[in-house]
């Protein structure tokens, strides 16, 4: 890779140890995937931040880094904790993980970065532009950020996204390069999307097929951000997708011929089976929506769906701070709050200890939280529609 | 004396002992950071300690967060000397780099084994083998 002489400079120790070994790392990554050269990136996002993710080695690291003098040089949102970071006591949070998880959100934030504590950061503050250059490593947020903005991430670890946060830099390689940004099998969708739901289905049934490959869909009508917010992390998790197009949707399909590609395609009976396949439970005890975190739109149909009800069954929406602050000034969060259920903010369903919390049966309208809640959180699922879920704890 | 050449993962050099793992080896899980021990049940390597050792191995495996356990191994004084790698993946190569642990791969880590004595010049990506007089 060619390297500038400021950068050579960095390598030699110049700018100190900390600087010089982020650098070497975003070096060494480069070097193994090919890139010519360094590009600057607008914005980085920083995944690995629960404390039942990265455990005692996370948390000494980052503290270590911290106290070396480690700073965000660019504007760097950090993934969901495993905990509301305010309310945590409310939920049950032991304290014992509490105190472990504020040391990690002190460390990040005596490095400059945002402890947004979210998968969403183009909701809550962090907007990239159409083509600009960023280092996320949150896979949603990296699916959505290439696909429906149009922003170039590779699907960053959390240590490389924190070099690039330190560094302002990312190795030029994969999907920061037109040719890389091709599809690789055109799916055709013959199926309804009605809701949020059938787009985690139809995500999930593709992401497993395509695995890291590239999707073009034909045949998917329309589809508001969240329900592409839901296919991207669907596809995600049960593959490794980092980009996707739909013709006519998304901002890069136009540019991308379609012609001699593998083919799948996708039914309204392949959506059932994947509902079904999925749902692992029958009755949830307790209900959790957010994943990736719900919009302000989605707390919104909530709240007026709950106007007056009782919950029977705990409910918890995940969300970042920032839309939860709107939900209160709006007075949904009220409305939740008056019908048993709560508003999360900061964390989500995978990344909290919810299966220490005597829950053994979550009911998610997201084809990602239905994916991972049986491995990472021991949880037998109710994968269903939002109006479904909430018939059945209504 | 045989030498290897290879490709620099993390620069510096070392000369040690070295101990084999012909398994994959993943660090979160597979080795206690405070003690240095292998912990990973049935692994080949099982109770043994990778403290001042050339850790040799085809290449790491499992969660993202074995680049910290790596870490965390040289802060408290249990890391290995140096790691040498047949394909260094990306979890292995940032846990050296921020610990600042030497590390070559592209090195056929076949001809290596427990035991042998190894200089390993990670900044020029060879590994120098002399093995023990039988």
């Amino acid at each position: 890779m060619h390297l500038t002489n400021a950068e050579e400079r960095i390598l030699s120790g110049e700018s100190g140890e900390v600087m010089e070994r982020m650098f070497r790392l975003l070096v060494s990554l480069g070097d193994i995937y090919g890139a010519d050269r360094m590009i600057p990136v607008g914005s980085a996002q920083v995944a690995g931040v629960s404390y039942k993710s990265i455990g005692d080695p996370g948390v000494e690291f980052l503290e270590d880094y911290a106290n070396k003098g480690a700073v965000a040089k660019i504007v760097t949102f950090l993934n969901p904790a495993g905990m509301d970071i305010e309310d945590w006591q409310e939920l049950n949070i032991p304290p014992s993980f509490a105190e472990k998880q504020l040391r990690i959100m002190n460390a990040f934030k005596k490095m400059g970065i945002v402890i947004s504590a979210t998968c969403t950061p183009y909701l809550a503050g962090n907007l990239p532009r159409f083509g600009e250059h960023i280092a996320w490593s949150e896979s949603s947020a990296i699916s959505f950020s290439n696909s429906v903005i149009g922003a170039r991430t590779n699907r960053e670890g959390g240590p490389s996204a924190l070099a690039a946060s330190f560094c302002g830099v990312t190795p030029n390689y994969g999907l920061h390069l037109d040719e890389n940004r091709r599809p690789q099998v055109l799916v055709d969708v013959n199926a309804t999307l009605e809701d949020t739901a059938d787009f985690g289905a139809l995500g999930y049934v593709v992401g497993k097929q395509v695995k890291n490959r590239i999707p073009y869909f034909r045949g998917i009508k329309d589809a508001d951000t969240d329900q592409l917010k839901g296919l991207g992390a669907a596809m995600a998790a049960s593959g490794a997708v980092a980009l996707y197009h739909i013709e006519n949707l998304t901002p890069e399909a136009h540019l991308m011929k379609s012609e001699g590609l593998e083919r799948l395609s996708v039914s309204d009976t392949d959506l059932a089976e994947t509902f079904s396949k999925l749902s692992t439970g029958k009755e949830p005890d307790i209900v959790i929506i957010g994943c990736p975190h719900a919009s302000l739109k989605e707390i919104m149909t909530i709240s007026r769906k709950l106007e007056g009800k009782k919950l029977k069954k705990p409910l918890w929406v995940c969300t970042s701070r920032m839309v939860k602050e709107a939900a209160n000034r709006m007075g949904f969060t009220q409305t939740i709050e008056a019908a048993g259920g709560k508003i999360v903010a900061d964390t989500c369903m995978v990344v909290s200890p919810i299966e220490n919390m005597g829950y053994k049966t979550t009911g998610v309208n997201s084809g990602k939280a239905a994916n991972y809640l049986p491995g990472f959180c021991k949880q037998n699922v109710v994968f269903t529609k939002l109006d479904t879920l909430l018939e059945k704890v209504t | 004396m045989e030498v290897l050449k290879g490709r620099t993962i993390s620069p510096g050099k070392v000369e040690g002992e070295s101990l084999v793992s012909r398994e994959p080896i993943g660090f979160y899980g597979g080795i206690d950071a405070k003690t240095g021990l292998f912990i990973e049940k049935g692994h080949e390597l099982e109770g043994k300690s990778v403290k001042g050792k050339i850790l040799v191995f085809p290449c790491g495996k499992g969660s993202t967060v074995g680049s910290y356990v790596i870490y965390g191994l040289a802060k408290n004084n249990q890391a290995p000397l140096a790691i040498v790698n047949k394909e260094t993946e990306t979890i292995v190569a940032t846990g050296a780099i921020l610990a600042g642990v030497p590390c070559v791969d592209r090195i056929p880590v076949e001809k290596i084994s427990t035991g042998d004595h190894l200089i390993v010049d990670a900044t020029a990506g060879t590994v120098s083998i002399t093995k023990p007089n039988l």
